[in-house]
């Protein structure tokens, strides 16, 4: 009894010892974030999500005592779905508030207009979204997928297991879905798929009227081929069409549809009874079970208030950009740009899926790849997913212009474009 | 001695039989407790032996496996059926049927299943339904056994046909089993003869069997006829592809009618630019919205009225948002259009936001009840239930609007003072009134619409957004001013739209459809049924 009562008073004293060296050293000026996600406007949907995971993370880390024994501190912007507002916030983030790093954009057309600016002011950018790849910059990290992390495995998928002969590229009409596609035209004709064999489809944004394109597919799919359709719609188009998928009568084990831009998050406002067993290929899902993920859950939905609230890919992805940064900063041992830039290379933290990803030399992740089928309750079951790691391709093999470009961005090549026919650093592309 | 040996003998018969039809029970739970474990091609073989065992019972539970309702009870390893039952499963046992009381997910291993499986799950649950009593699902299982020919199942069709009495399940047997005569390794005149039903049902299925005919056909005489009989389909399919796209465009006719007649009024014949008029309609939307989660949790029961429910709310919400819009901003700026169209559109920044702010950003979910789900065929035409009423709804809008402008008295007044404020008003008609009734009637019908649109669009605060553009579109191509020309414009805009995007493409058929209504306004600057006389100047 009074062993126990001194171990006590010793580990009150030990714990208001630790505090009290804990609070000195954050005693210095907070380190600031940015978060440059739309809160208004189109993407509001989707980049809403994605600002509070970031308060979120930084909250969690704070308690944990900040980074470098300083606070972090969030600063966050409205670019409003506003591509040219885009710029003009980072400027702001970078000049005025002079922060640390960004987490922000969604839009390739968004993270095109800030890489001037970021490559100019010489920030840190960390872009959490899939993308169509043909780019890699210096001051950017890109913790979402690239072609060769989503869409190649998916369709790898369906040739295998579904025995898919005939292809619909459904997109909307912009640049991820217009790359995407291209690759993977290139990609079904280096397998045998005949050019009669596959049909693009391009809508404008937040298209509502679906029926002759789902006429269409029906058509295109009664060539005696099992037919899949390969869907890189974006945002407030998926909820029409695939209730017009639902009430049409096509099920996903007639016409299976797998979709790159459709997460939980984009399920919650659909009846998905319908959509039983149409599929989606990403590096995550929120059903994936491991402690990591749970423990992640459970306090994303603690923060939110909302037991019910769900989890999805381009979250998991800022998940990872943030504890690769904070690892990264605690290694140079500074928040200075060039410091931490060449520091992230190699960092390797946990992902949510069940492993590890680490930051590779050309700024992008290994992920493993996940294809998982709609379920009535709005989650994904895992159907297949690669043994191993992938290595993000940013620049495309089976496209003529990038075959022969590589970035490396450790010393001595420092090049986000490298010719490995020519040795030259600057190819096409950006 | 006879006798004994007699009797001996029947014993051991009779023992026979009785350790056969444990071994089948037993068998039953081996094969059910298969498709439980292994990978999913483990599980694909397990099908096709329970399939195979052509036993009753396992209908049932292959269907429960394709409909993700087959678990695994991690307490005692016993395979459930579990249907849901409020928030809890209703459990029975797979194998006996016995009910085995309720549970939750948590308590649970579902079986997992892919689309792969729920293909070769549709397939022997068809082979195994083919006698069911009921005669739907006799007739599912001719379709799906069609839409996925197996071999093995021909014994089975040709008993079916057999038993059939049904003359149109009979038929549905008999195509059926062409499909998969054409599969099998039957002799060539058979397959010729199975080519000619096959062709006479003439729909995209046939065609698809026709299409794998061709593709696998190593005889050349098969081969052509396959390749006849799916030109003859092709061609009949032809004339039934124009018909739809003429329906699709009267069902998006009626979608852009709906939000377009509420600005007919507003804008038709109040002459105010409401660029806030898509937000209404978004209003209603949300109004369906709320409806929908109050019933879900207090009035399960009334679920399939929540559209009807809703539809009043929505009128009223709407329609006091645009009566206070009107009190509040546009009365100042009667006259002045330019500072009309920048006021409403900073206001419908503003709606925008507010409902952001208090529903979130995302998508919420507004059911389809009962009624308004699912699709019939008309010959080849497949017609969706949800558009069908959407069309007859917004016919019923546009017939009672017409009713309320001609013949009650506050139509007369609306009437009265667009064509003539100063003389209404010496009539002694209150025109603030009228003016802040017209626009309330405008919006109400644009919350309307949202309560439609609600079913086949997403409801966000963007919804409205969508909306406005094709709405304006309509109201000058058709005729400011002029009810027809609205049901006319949208209509005709719909029709043309869905016959160009076949060819086109959903973009470029849109920018063809501007260019056509801005080379239209050129030469009829009125748009199609110009008002005359002295009210237009």
């Amino acid at each position: 009894m009074k062993l126990g009562s001194i171990l006590k008073t010793g580990m009150v004293a030990a714990g208001l010892l630790a505090g009290a060296a804990g609070s000195a050293l954050a005693q210095g000026a907070p380190i600031k974030v940015g978060v440059l996600h739309s809160l208004s406007g189109t993407m509001a949907i989707s980049e809403t999500t994605l600002k509070d995971v970031m308060l979120m993370l930084i909250e969690e880390q704070n308690k944990k005592g900040g980074v470098l024994g300083r606070k972090l501190e969030a600063v966050v912007v409205d670019p409003a779905s506003n591509w040219p507002l885009f710029a003009e916030k980072a400027r702001e983030l970078l000049q005025k508030e002079k922060v640390a790093a960004v987490f922000g954009c969604w839009t390739s057309v968004s993270r095109k207009s800030v890489l001037p600016v970021f490559e100019e002011l010489n920030g840190i950018l960390f872009y959490p979204v899939q993308y169509e790849g043909e780019e890699s910059s210096r001051n950017v990290f890109y913790t979402g997928a690239a072609p060769n992390q989503q869409a190649i495995p998916a369709v790898d998928y369906l040739m295998a297991n579904e025995k898919v002969q005939r292809w619909v590229l459904a997109g909307t009409d912009y640049v991820y879905p217009r790359t995407t596609n291209k690759i993977l035209e290139a990609y079904l004709k280096q397998k045998g798929v005949k050019q009669e064999d596959i049909m693009i489809n391009y809508t404008p944004f937040g298209h509502s009227d679906w029926q002759s394109i789902v006429a269409e597919i029906k058509k295109f799919g009664s060539a005696g081929k099992k037919t899949a359709v390969v869907s890189t719609i974006n945002g407030d188009a998926n909820v029409p069409f695939y209730k017009e998928l639902g009430n049409a009568g096509i099920k996903a084990k007639d016409i299976p549809v797998v979709a790159f831009s459709v997460g939980e998050e984009e399920l919650a406002g659909i009846d998905t009874k319908p959509l039983l067993g149409h599929l989606a290929a990403w590096n995550y899902f929120q059903s994936v079970k491991n402690p990591t993920n749970e423990a992640f859950i459970k306090a994303w939905q603690t923060f939110t208030k909302n037991p019910k609230r769900v989890t999805n890919d381009p979250m998991e992805a800022h998940v990872i950009g943030f504890n690769m940064w904070i690892e990264a900063v605690k290694k140079a041992g500074t928040t200075d740009p060039d410091k931490v830039i060449d520091a992230m290379i190699g960092i390797t933290v946990p992902n949510l899926s069940g492993g590890y990803s680490a930051m590779m030399p050309n700024h992008h992740i290994t992920k493993p790849v996940l294809i998982g089928e709609i379920q009535g309750n709005g989650q994904f079951d895992t159907v297949w997913q690669t043994p191993g790691l992938v290595v993000a391709e940013e620049w495309s093999p089976y496209l003529p212009d990038s075959k022969d470009l590589i970035a490396d961005w450790r010393k001595p090549m420092n090049c986000g474009n490298f010719n490995v026919v020519t040795g030259k650093c600057g190819g096409k592309g950006k | 001695m006879f006798f004994l040996r007699l009797l001996a003998g029947v014993s051991s018969a009779l023992a026979a039989v009785v350790i056969a039809a444990t071994a089948w029970a037993a068998d039953l739970q081996t094969l059910v407790t298969n498709l439980t474990t292994g990978s999913f091609g483990d599980r694909e073989t397990a099908i096709g032996a329970l399939a195979a065992s052509g036993d009753a019972r396992a209908a049932p539970i292959l269907e429960a496996l394709g409909a993700g309702q087959l678990y695994l009870r991690k307490a005692d390893n016993v395979v459930v059926i579990g249907k849901p039952d409020g928030n809890q499963l209703a459990l029975t046992e797979a194998v006996s049927g016995k009910p085995a009381g309720t549970g939750s997910e948590a308590e649970l291993d579902r079986v997992r299943v892919n689309n792969r499986l729920r293909g070769v799950i549709e397939a022997a649950v068809g082979s195994l339904t083919l006698m069911s009593p009921d005669a739907r699902v006799r007739r599912g299982a001719a379709d799906s056994l069609f839409k996925r020919p197996d071999p093995a199942a021909l014994g089975a069709l040709d008993a079916a046909i057999a038993a059939e009495k049904d003359a149109r399940i009979k038929t549905a047997f008999q195509e059926a089993r062409a499909a998969v005569v054409l599969v099998s390794d039957a002799p060539k005149q058979d397959k010729l003869a199975a080519l000619d039903v096959v062709r006479d049902k003439g729909n995209r299925d046939a065609l698809s069997v026709l299409q794998a005919a061709i593709n696998s056909a190593s005889d050349p005489e098969i081969k052509a006829a396959a390749t006849a009989a799916a030109a003859s389909v092709r061609q009949s399919l032809a004339a039934w592809e124009a018909a739809q796209n003429v329906w699709y465009g009267i069902s998006l006719g009626s979608v852009l009618l709906l939000a377009a007649i509420g600005l007919a009024i507003t804008f038709g014949t109040m002459g105010v630019i409401n660029m806030a008029h898509g937000e209404m309609v978004m209003l209603g939307a949300y109004t369906t919205f709320v409806v929908q989660d109050i019933i879900r949790t207090s009035f399960p029961h009334l679920f399939d009225a929540s559209l009807v429910i809703a539809l009043p709310l929505a009128f009223v919400v709407a329609g006091v948002v645009g009566i206070a819009i009107e009190r509040g901003i546009i009365r100042f700026l009667y006259g002045r259009p330019l500072d009309t169209l920048l006021a409403t559109w900073g206001l419908s920044l503003v709606l925008q936001q507010a409902v952001r702010s208090i529903f979130g950003p995302s998508n919420r979910e507004v059911g389809a009840p009962a009624f308004m789900s699912g699709a019939f065929q008309l010959g080849q035409l497949t017609i969706t239930y949800g558009r069908l009423w959407i069309v007859v709804f917004s016919l019923l809008v546009f017939a009672t609007l017409i009713l309320v402008l001609r013949k009650t008295p506050l139509g007369l007044y609306m009437r009265a003072v667009t064509q003539n404020r100063p003389m209404a008003s010496a009539m002694g008609i209150r025109t603030p009134r009228v003016d802040a009734l017209t626009f309330g009637l405008g919006s109400g019908i644009a919350g309307l619409a949202g309560v439609a649109l609600s079913q086949i669009d997403n409801v966000s605060p963007n919804l409205g957004q969508g909306y406005i553009i094709d709405s304006f579109m309509v109201v000058v191509f058709g005729g400011v001013g002029n009810l027809f020309g609205t049901l006319v414009g949208a209509t005709a805009l719909g029709i043309v739209n869905k016959f160009l995007e076949p060819y086109a493409g959903a973009v470029l058929g849109k920018i063809l459809v501007l260019v056509f209504i801005i080379l239209f306004i050129q030469r009829r600057p009125r748009g199609l049924f110009a008002l005359k006389g002295r009210a237009v100047e």
